[in-house]
């Protein structure tokens, strides 16, 4: 029995003889696979995912003990804020993550540059890197204590830690990617060794170095908040665990926003560093 | 100032690419070297320039470099190796900062070089603004700011369209018509061969052997005459027949591999 899906595919044929007698426009099949930035769209859905949480809030829906509305969040920021302790848990973590990130990407600069331009730092650094690198780091913080008291040190040497591996990585990938072709071009000009590594290789690895950068924010982020989670009494990672404790929803989603916003503005941060040291990209 | 191959030989792990390789570029000649694919002309060319110890043998060079000669021996590249952080400007000038000239006189040899390659207009731009072809003049502008004895060119047309391989042939022959500089030219493509070089070195099959020095019997002046145009080809074709046989090996074996 024919069914109508046949049946269209029977008459498919005839109408094609039919088109055959005179021009007809080639059919286009090119569209999609060309996704672009859509930025208004993605403002109006967090914006409408905002509006529905905070209706789902203000209606009663959800209990502001589980999830407070946005409003209350705010307000809870702007309290904060007001009575000065915001400014106290940023500060202790901003000294943390700065002094652990600069030391650990000063430390990864140098030794992932070691081991893209020397045989034996690559042998040894690549076997210790591998070893060491897929330890949680923060599983280190207990032992870092122990050797370095319980002050800030064990936190700022747990971040840096964390930083110094990718940036290490990241660094020696970057320096692995720069064509060969161009050392060659600077070494048949006589370029002196120094020249060659500050104006070939580290222009030539930035990409790179600035991409590990991306990622050692994010891990230092991650580490502040879990070393201050274990041991602190300030730090946005401390007082989101006390909130917790004290079952104060709306400080406790206050204290992620404050991570959240932290972290875009470090991503804001290093876009703009790309923008300016990769515009020829 | 004469580039002397002496006896090269070289090896990658167990291929052996250029055997017992011998030839002389007098001063101020144009040396092209021809040869099926694979044949080791670019492995020479680095040897012959200093950027690949040779297994057995040695490049030398004999007499004084030109007076204020920065670089005599430099590589004109068929990928163009510019900087893509810097300005065409800044490439140009890339290897005159770490030599003993004072700013202003690297802004003098940097600003003759852009002249006499067309590049005048395009100091501030960076590569990526750039054709193939003004890139490519980039590089020989850079060449020419270290004043070198020898240009050694690899396949420096290679990448670039007919129309602009054309063009930068004419800038070839005009840089090199006064005879200050000689050049090694290596290149796949008998036609640029014929029209730049005074002799044309024929390399064999892998391991590279000289097969036969071609000397080309006319000024480079005159095979721009239309009645000279019938004997570069004849030389053309001769060129073609003593590497047919082995273009058509080397090419099964590529496609063996």
């Amino acid at each position: 029995m024919p069914s109508a899906r046949c049946s269209m595919l029977e008459r498919a044929p005839q109408q094609t003889l039919g088109d055959e007698s005179g021009p007809r426009p080639v059919a286009f099949r090119g569209a999609g696979f060309m996704p672009s930035d859509g930025r208004a769209s993605g403002w109006i859905a967090l914006v409408l995912v905002i509006a529905l949480w905070q209706f789902a809030g203000s209606a009663g829906w959800v209990s502001p003990l589980f999830l407070p509305a946005p409003s209350a969040i705010a307000v809870a920021i702007y309290k904060l804020a007001m009575t000065g302790a915001l400014w106290q848990h940023v500060a202790a973590s901003v000294v943390r993550i700065g002094s652990g990130w600069l030391l650990g990407t000063a430390a990864g600069v140098i030794v992932g540059f070691a081991i893209g331009l020397s045989t034996l730092a690559r042998g040894v650094g690549i076997t210790f890197i591998s070893a060491l690198f897929p330890i949680p780091k923060i599983a280190l913080l207990p032992l870092l204590i122990l050797w370095l008291g319980i002050g800030e040190e064990p936190k700022i040497a747990t971040i840096a830690l964390g930083v110094f591996f990718s940036t290490a990585i990241s660094v020696y990938s970057g320096v692995d990617a720069v064509p060969r072709n161009l050392i060659r071009m600077a070494q048949s000009f006589n370029v002196p060794f120094h020249a060659i590594v500050v104006r070939v290789i580290w222009p030539g690895a930035l990409p790179s170095i600035l991409a590990g950068f991306r990622i050692t924010a994010s891990v230092a982020l991650l580490l502040v908040v879990s070393a201050e989670m274990i041991g602190a009494q300030f730090g946005i990672g401390a007082f989101v665990l006390q909130a917790g404790n004290l079952m104060q929803t709306d400080q406790l989603l206050a204290g992620v926003v404050i991570l959240s916003l932290f972290g875009l503005a470090v991503g804001k941060a290093i876009n703009v560093l790309e923008a300016r040291l990769l515009h020829w990209r | 100032m004469d580039l002397i191959a002496d006896h090269i030989s070289h090896r990658f792990g167990g291929l052996d690419v250029l055997d017992n390789v011998s030839f002389t570029v007098a001063s101020g000649e144009v040396v092209a070297i021809v040869g099926p694919s694979g044949c080791g002309k670019s492995t020479l060319l680095s040897i012959l320039g200093g950027l690949l110890r040779p297994s057995e043998g040695q490049a030398q060079l004999r007499g004084a470099a030109p007076a204020g000669s920065l670089n005599p021996l430099t590589f004109v590249f068929q990928d163009f190796a510019l900087l893509p952080w810097c300005t065409v400007e800044a490439n140009v000038e890339f290897p005159l900062a770490h030599t003993a000239l004072g700013a202003a006189a690297r802004k003098a040899v940097v600003d003759d070089a852009l002249r006499r390659t067309g590049l005048s207009d395009f100091r501030s731009a960076y590569p990526k603004q750039l054709s193939g072809g003004m890139r490519q003049r980039v590089g020989i502008a850079r060449a020419l700011a270290v004043r070198p004895a020898i240009l050694l060119m690899d396949e420096p047309l290679s990448a670039l369209d007919s129309q602009t391989r054309e063009l930068l042939m004419e800038d070839f022959i005009r840089l090199l018509a006064d005879g200050a500089m000689g050049a090694v030219y290596v290149t796949h493509n008998l036609e640029e061969a014929v029209r730049l070089a005074d002799r044309i070195v024929v390399l064999s099959r892998r391991p590279g052997r000289v097969r036969e020095i071609v000397e080309i019997p006319m000024t480079r002046a005159e095979r721009g005459a239309i009645d000279a145009r019938g004997k570069l080809l004849a030389l053309q074709n001769d060129l073609w027949s003593l590497i047919r046989e082995e273009a058509i090996d080397a090419e099964r074996e590529v496609q063996h591999a």
